[in-house]
């Protein structure tokens, strides 16, 4: 249904990705030549017999004991090293790819604020049942952007992201990019993720949350940093009343309607603060975070019964006539 | 004689079966926590209109939301969700306890303490400041509310409260259930009594 996208920790697209899908390699070879040899032993062991099978139960031949104890020796100094060698090796990479201040989740913001790489993007993402809130944090207020479920962030610039969570515990990981993030109620945590090559990369959340827990994904969207100052002042803008009289009627409904006491739309006198922002719905890829396609009728299907597609979502179902449908998916379509 | 033969069993260790079935079949009494996502479909916004009396014309109708929802512990933790997000801890304080607005917790209901009424009272709106949610509400969000409303003054049963967030906040003081202790209704004028009320 959905395009499938890379989400695989084994395909990196960002530093912190790479040095962990390296750790993992070297892991993985590790254990592979360990079992090779493992294996080989035994087989020798089985195969290759020196004695006739009439060897008493218990051999007290010296030699045989000093041969025992070298090996097994050999093979328990050998673990030793390997799990040593593990243990130095994913020291070094957990240090390498841990925002500096992910060592001080209990710390004020400001010290936090200090700790973000130098010009790194600032980005702060709230989990919710079952969906994300993405804000753009700024300096200045009016050039702050809230969206929802997609990420999109420049290319070749850190994203230093505070996350924070409106109900239960929830996990932020998008594996292509950086490793597992929790989100708890009540404090802020901090990663800094990078992506290297433009792209789309799907995430989800990665700790149980609820009936929905499985239908909360979202897409970082990698652009080069052009196209993403392009993308970034066209959410700037606030939305205006339509021109068209269908748009304008949808618009009424929105309004008019249990919509508005949970949604914003900035520029309209929707401003419900509980529920994803609608201000530029029609730009974004998917809806009902990430789990259909941004299209007329997912979207009218969406509207009318979310309890069909998502059980438990916040959202209730809503009547509408056939007209009040068409009027305000025309209004909807036209939030670019 | 028969509780002995049962204590006998029990004791023997061969009643053991016997009991954990009948803990099982007890479990079937559970329902307080009942959740039917698709029973709440067929809303749409609230109609300003609900039954509050059992006099009607025509076949009588079953009212089955109240039912669904005003005795059910998710219904109320859901009520509670929703008393955050539409603010209604605005007026009536967080868990109830009235600021602008009139108390949940004691048992003075200007307007009724059944969950007909305070649907209404939601819907349509009082006097001086609670304003009317015709249309802004889907109706099942309505019975939510009216669950947790009912919760914060004792109404539903003790095994359907929130143990929840606004209870744990500093300076709200859980009274629910604490009824009639909480106030004198005889300080109500008659005429602004609920019906039924004392």
């Amino acid at each position: 249904m959905i395009q499938r996208l890379p989400q695989s920790a084994l395909d990196p697209a960002g530093p912190a990705a790479e040095r962990i899908a390296a750790l993992w390699d070297f892991a993985f070879w590790t254990a592979a030549v360990v079992y090779v040899v493992v294996i080989a032993a035994l087989l020798y062991a089985a195969f290759h017999r020196k004695r006739p099978a009439a060897v008493p139960v218990v051999d007290r031949d010296p030699r045989t004991e000093r041969r025992l104890l070298v090996a097994v020796s050999g093979a328990t100094a050998a673990t030793v090293v390997i799990l040593l060698v593990f243990f130095v090796v994913d020291l070094g990479v957990t240090g390498a790819v841990a925002n500096p201040a992910a060592m001080h989740e209990h710390s004020t913001v400001s010290r936090a604020r200090h700790e973000a790489p130098a010009g790194a993007l600032r980005v702060k993402v709230t989990g919710y049942q079952w969906w994300w809130k993405i804000e753009y944090l700024d300096s200045v207020p009016s050039r702050r952007v809230t969206t929802a479920n997609e990420l999109v962030v420049p290319v070749g610039r850190p994203v230093a992201i505070d996350f924070e969570s409106g109900d239960v515990i929830h996990s932020f990981w998008v594996p292509a990019l950086h490793g597992k993030r929790d989100l708890v109620p009540g404090r802020t945590t901090r990663l800094t993720i990078e992506a290297a090559r433009p792209g789309v990369y799907r995430g989800e959340c990665a700790e149980f949350c609820g009936h929905q827990h499985a239908k909360m994904a979202l897409h970082v969207v990698a652009q080069p940093a052009d196209e993403f100052a392009v993308w970034y002042e066209a959410q700037l803008a606030p939305a205006s009343v339509p021109a068209d009289s269908l748009r304008r009627a949808g618009m009424h409904v929105f309004l008019g309607k249990p919509c508005a006491m949970c949604h914003n739309i900035a520029g309209l006198p929707a401003s419900g603060q509980v529920a994803p922002d609608l201000t530029h719905l029609a730009s974004r890829r998917t809806i009902a975070a990430g789990i259909l396609p941004n299209t007329k009728g997912h979207l009218a299907g969406w509207i009318l019964d979310p309890q069909r597609i998502k059980p438990g979502a916040k959202m209730p179902p809503n009547g509408l006539s056939p007209d009040e449908l068409e009027a305000i998916l025309a209004f909807l379509g036209g939030l670019r | 004689m028969m509780r002995s033969r049962l204590g006998s069993l029990v004791r023997g260790g061969r009643g053991a079966p016997l009991v954990a079935v009948l803990a099982l079949a007890a479990l079937a009494a559970c329902e307080r926590e009942h959740r039917d996502f698709a029973t709440a479909a067929p809303g749409g916004s609230a109609e300003s209109i609900v039954r509050t009396s059992a006099l009607q014309a025509g076949p009588p109708t079953p009212d089955l939301d109240a039912r669904l929802y005003t005795e059910n512990r998710w219904a109320v933790s859901e009520g509670q969700r929703l008393y955050s997000w539409y603010n209604c801890a605005g007026c009536h304080s967080p868990g109830g306890g009235g600021g602008m607005g009139p108390p949940h917790t004691d048992d003075l209901w200007v307007y009724g303490s059944a969950p007909e009424n305070i649907y209404q009272s939601i819907v349509q709106g009082r006097p001086h400041g609670m304003p009317a949610y015709t249309g802004r509400l889907s109706s099942s969000d309505v019975w939510k509310l009216v669950a947790y409303v009912r919760s914060l003054g004792g109404l539903t049963p003790f095994d359907t409260w929130s143990p929840r967030a606004e209870m744990m906040e500093e300076g709200v003081v859980d009274t629910r259930g604490t009824g009639p202790a909480m106030a004198d209704s005889s300080l109500i004028p008659p005429e602004q009594r609920a019906p039924g009320q004392p």
